[in-house]
């Protein structure tokens, strides 16, 4: 019997934050695109910590928003908990986060994919991969269905060999309830791919209705709530507190009496726990000198609604004994009487050394197969979700027989994750940090749109709502720039208006006046009237790029250096065995990561300079001997 | 040329023309196969050619004839000088030898002759070294001095570089603190606001590059010699002087005022340092075009030097304040001279002290005084027992953007701008101070944060 067929330009495999993202990219550049997901039900669902968005994680969501991407849209339709982390420091540093309501969360993100007309979502599992001639040919169902596609973007999470950890108790399984796909996993062993173990943790759940909220602290919402999307201009959904407790040093004396039977001190655990969000077990005994550590209460709901009284304790994820993590948890203050829905638990998986990819996510050596999420070896849905568009659209370019699309360093937090990843591997978790972010002052989230919605457009992944938007609010930018550098005045005019300059007789533009302290667009309205109609948006990137003014400079030329490195593209089959000087760890490295560029493999861990410089000395002669041959050709 | 089958290299080592033994030295990855055929079928393996041991071994050509007998040493990458395979052949130092090795090894086809300096450049690319060792090679091989072959000797064992990568750790530890506030300020360990702890040790850090920024001109007069201007009006005996330190006729003397017209120099040693001396011009109003430009040349020669000498005629009180005025002014720390103390018929109207001298070019009188002293300038402003660390004009330069970006982060941290701005400047100070070494790496960062600070909610 033939098996039911079908045929799709892009299949995407997995219904989480990159497997959305993905499918929504891969439609969006008018791919025929499938979503194929165990349960069409959890599409969107908030696995872990109800909450999108964070340092560096908000600048994530904002460049997928730029891109006309999934997650800030759903967010603002989410979100009951928004609040501008970093508001007192620069605006580069500056992080969108909200609590999100996991039922509103996941009806949006499921209401947004039911927007593209050649998105069809899929419910099975996939039991394999489809291989003609060496490249990715479609997949095979759990169900025995056939799905033929000119690109495949798997997206599985945690599921490859997911094995969760209960004290002394191992249950394999993806998320809890759900089943882990071994098939799919053997299907990528036999790839030859490298790949690592990986763990992580989460806390238990507690019955809000069961806390005792009189004695604990509470933290607001920001009374003016800021949207993710720069499609939205305000926020809607009811917005809640969120409680902050402690843990004590009699919490401590309970888990360090119980170390022995956390599955991480067990010695039962073999990957490796990401170190910025440790366990609650890791936190007491690394550092013991503390008698404090800080836990948020953080609702998963809008009171009254599905997940209304379930908490998310954020700060004591634990993969203690069910009995212990009881026993310590009722001894926090407020929640003495607690009553615990669901235990904490650590789960280990596998995950593709990203090494195996391309900028492009693509994985190497396997043409049509590409890869996002927590298969890459990184935590964190906004990670994902970056991963995810980049490999959707890529993929559907791969089908369609177009270039792939790279974002690098200088241009996106997206650009610097990826290639953190595909440079140096992983050996924790991956989680994004500004501080990762070398051109920080450059990427901020606020101007996100103005970094990529254009090239985006030219990409094929931004549609043509967003691409209006964009215009309209870059012709307004534009414009309130000219016309602050066109107003100036002398200073003493500044003088007679209450801001003390240098009276060295130079007149000074609007523009050059946002640079001083305490000068901000409010008060340029007050000596220019006629700027009363730019808008708040506008006016606030007046202010960041004024006050920015000299650090951008400098930045840009370091950008400029940084792209001339980019620039030396290396050939993808250059063999480096025949590059003399280099020493064997040089060569092992540039042969296992096989970087695109020179810039690429300066960054290479462990990779000097004079690796690089033999590099770049070879490349030299190689170009050198191809222009006589081509001079010779001439003359032929 | 690509690298791969003519990826080896040879080259005369040692010194050229004749000597009692020549070093040829061949390294890549056929080097094995150049010695197999220069020694015949004995050829190269671990019973007949132990790595690292000295053997004689027959050299010969093509033809099988023979061309000398060689100590051979055989070197397989990567514990040897360029990290690659390599060899050295110690032969019998007649140019013909030499040049018949080399014939010989060439016609093998499996090396080409190196070009200056690529066997060094070879070892940096193997990570033998890093950039400042590479450049202490050069000076290694350069020094004639003692002095000289000192600072490189210490460049070489790394010591800049400690320095350097010792001054980077402090601005990536300040760095770790601001960078902690601003990726974790939920953290209650992690201060909120610009720690003025953590860039404590950066405002040492100020002192620090700019004592070292201020011993540049030291360490670089040991590398490119100490330089003393001899310096006074027309006919004071300038050339006789100099001819006189130099112990040649480097210079043309006459009794004709403004016979020297343009700078003419002398090196000399002078306690283990090299210095050079130059003779200028005349100071005076030129009469013509080209005593105008000697005149400028020699203020020019005047405004480098690290010690400028004033020649007067001593003999002559009436000239002794005549010539010169506005042409060249002495500063603290030069010498004067007067000179022509033959001619005079009494005893020197100055007294003599630390900086005046009395002598004479034509008898030499005087200049055992002149010398020691000068020898005591030089030792005092060239020896120093601290760590040589700027050396060049490109560490010096990186040292500088480093030095401007510390300065704008304390300053910007005085002025309480955000922690990102002051944030951002240390990281281009420990850039440029990672480009005179290697590199800087954004997980060196997060490992600092990751030990200093407990993380994570």
């Amino acid at each position: 019997m033939t098996p039911p067929t079908d045929r799709f330009d892009v299949i995407v495999i997995g219904g989480g934050h990159a497997g959305t993202e993905a499918a929504a990219a891969a439609a969006r550049f008018g791919a025929r695109t499938a979503l194929v997901t165990h349960k069409l039900a959890t599409i969107g669902e908030m696995s872990c910590n109800p909450a999108i968005g964070g340092l560096g994680k908000g600048h994530l969501v904002r460049e997928v928003d730029a891109l006309d991407g999934v997650m800030g849209r759903a967010a603002d339709r989410g979100g009951i908990q928004f609040r501008m982390l970093n508001r007192s420091k620069g605006p580069a540093v500056r992080g969108p986060r909200t609590q999100a309501d996991r039922g509103l969360y996941r009806a949006a993100v499921q209401a947004i994919l039911g927007e593209y007309d050649n998105l069809t979502l899929i419910e099975d599992g996939v039991e394999d991969l489809i291989i003609d001639n060496a490249r990715v040919a479609g997949v095979i169902g759990q169900s025995g269905r056939v799905w033929r596609a000119g690109a495949v973007v798997v997206t599985t999470g945690t599921f490859l060999k997911g094995l969760i950890h209960i004290g002394e108790k191992r249950i394999p399984a993806g998320r809890v309830g759900e089943a882990p796909a071994i098939g799919l996993s053997d299907r990528l062993y036999r790839l030859g791919l490298r790949m690592g173990r990986l763990k992580t943790g989460t806390p238990a759940r507690l019955r809000a209705s069961s806390i005792d909220w009189s004695g604990i602290e509470m933290q607001a919402a920001d009374a003016e709530p800021i949207p993710f999307s720069f499609l939205n201009d305000r926020i809607d959904v009811p917005q809640i507190a969120c409680g902050i407790t402690w843990t004590s040093a009699e919490v401590h004396a309970v888990i360090g009496d119980n170390l022995h039977r956390s599955a991480v001190y067990s010695g039962a655990i073999a990957g490796r726990g990401p170190r910025y969000c440790p366990s609650i077990e890791d936190k007491v005994k690394r550092f013991a000198d503390r008698d404090k550590h800080q836990v948020f209460l953080e609702p998963e709901g809008l009171p009254g609604s599905e997940n209304g009284d379930t908490i998310y304790p954020n700060g004591i994820s634990t993969s203690l004994p069910e009995e212990v993590q009881e026993a310590f948890i009722r001894k926090i203050a407020g929640l003495e009487k607690v009553e615990i829905k669901r235990f904490g638990y650590a789960i280990e998986y596998d995950y593709v050394d990203p090494r195996e990819l391309s900028p492009d996510l693509a994985v190497k050596r396997l043409p049509g197969l590409f890869l996002a999420g927590q298969i890459n070896g990184t935590t964190g849905y906004e990670e994902a979700a970056g991963q995810g568009l980049v490999a959707g659209l890529n993929a559907a370019r791969f089908a369609a027989g177009n270039d792939p699309y790279i974002l690098d360093r200088s241009r996106a937090y997206i650009g610097v994750m990826i290639d953190d990843l595909v440079t140096r591997g992983v050996s924790e978790p991956y989680r994004m940090f500004t501080s990762r972010a070398e051109y920080r002052l450059t990427l901020r989230a606020d101007n996100a749109d103005q970094r990529l919605t254009e090239e985006g457009v030219a990409a094929g992944v931004v549609g043509r709502h967003r691409r209006q938007m964009f215009h309209v609010k870059r012709s307004s930018i534009a414009a309130a720039r000219d016309r602050l550098k066109a107003l100036t005045l002398t200073p003493n005019e500044a003088r007679g208006h209450g801001i003390m300059i240098n009276l060295d007789g130079k007149r000074r533009t609007a523009f050059d006046m946002l640079a001083y302290n305490g000068v901000d667009f409010a008060r340029l309205r007050g000596l220019w009237p006629e700027l009363g109609d730019v808008t708040p948006q506008v006016a606030e990137q007046m202010e960041i790029e004024a006050a920015y003014a000299g650090y951008l400079d400098r930045q840009e030329a370091d950008i400029v250096a940084f792209r001339k490195d980019e620039d030396m593209r290396l050939p993808a089959d250059l063999d480096y065995s025949v590059i003399g000087g280099l020493s064997n760890e040089a060569r092992d490295k540039l042969s296992t990561v096989r970087p695109a560029t020179l810039g690429q493999a300066a960054r290479i861990e462990g990779m000097t300079p004079g690796a690089i410089t033999a590099v770049l000395g070879h490349l030299r002669r190689g170009a050198r001997k191809a222009d006589k041959v081509g001079e010779k050709a001439a003359q032929g | 040329m690509v690298r791969g089958l003519a990826d080896t290299i040879i080259a005369l080592a040692s010194g050229a023309g004749r000597a009692g033994i020549a070093v040829i030295r061949v390294s890549g990855s056929r080097s094995e196969d150049v010695l197999r055929r220069l020694t015949g079928p004995a050829g190269v393996s671990r019973e007949t050619l132990p790595p690292r041991r000295a053997t004689v071994r027959a050299l010969k050509d093509a033809g099988d004839g023979f061309i000398d007998e060689a100590i051979v040493l055989w070197m397989p990458g990567p514990a040897s000088y360029t990290g690659e395979d390599s060899v050295e052949l110690h032969v019998h130092g007649g140019p013909a030898v030499v040049d018949a090795v080399l014939q010989a090894a060439l016609a093998t086809g499996f090396c080409r002759i190196a070009e200056p300096g690529e066997f060094t450049r070879r070892a940096f690319e193997s990570g033998r070294m890093d950039l400042t060792q590479a450049e202490a090679i050069g000076d290694l091989i350069d020094a004639e001095t003692e002095g000289q072959r000192r600072q490189a000797g210490r460049l070489y064992q790394g010591e800049a570089a400690r320095v350097f990568e010792a001054w980077r750790g402090l601005l990536l530890t300040a760095m770790a603190a601001l960078e902690a506030s601003i990726d974790f300020p939920d953290e209650t360990d992690i201060p909120g606001e610009i720690d003025r702890t953590a860039l404590g040790p950066i405002a040492a850090l100020v002192d620090e590059l700019e004592a070292a920024l201020g011993d540049a001109g030291r360490l670089s007069a040991v590398r490119e010699g100490f330089r003393i201007a001899i310096l006074g009006p027309p006919n004071a005996g300038k050339s006789s002087l100099m001819n006189r330190l130099a112990g040649r006729e480097a210079a043309i003397v006459s009794p004709i005022a403004g016979t020297t017209r343009d700078v003419v120099e002398v090196r000399l040693v002078l306690a283990g340092f090299p210095v050079w001396v130059a003779d200028t011009a005349g100071l005076r109003e030129a009469s013509d075009a080209i005593e105008a430009e000697g005149v400028r040349r020699a203020l020019t020669r005047a405004e480098e030097a690290d010690l400028r000498i004033w020649v007067r005629d001593g003999s002559d009180v009436s000239r002794e304040t005549s010539g010169g005025a506005g042409l060249g002014s002495a500063r603290p720390g030069d010498i004067a001279v007067f000179n022509k103390a033959d001619l005079l018929a009494a005893a020197p109207a100055r007294p003599e002290s630390d900086d005046v001298f009395v002598v004479s070019a034509k008898t030499g009188a005087g200049f055992e005084r002149l010398e020691q002293r000068l020898i005591q300038l030089v030792r005092e402003r060239l020896d120093g027992d601290e760590a040589p660390l700027v050396t060049r004009a490109r560490h010096r330069e990186l040292v500088q953007e480093a030095l401007a970006a510390i300065k704008r982060a304390l300053e910007g941290a005085r002025r309480a701008v955000g922690a990102e701005l002051v944030a951002e400047d240390l990281r281009l100070a420990a850039r440029a101070l990672g480009r005179i070494t290697g590199a800087i790496d954004a997980e060196d960062l997060l490992d600092r944060i990751f030990s200093q600070f407990c993380v994570g909610k």
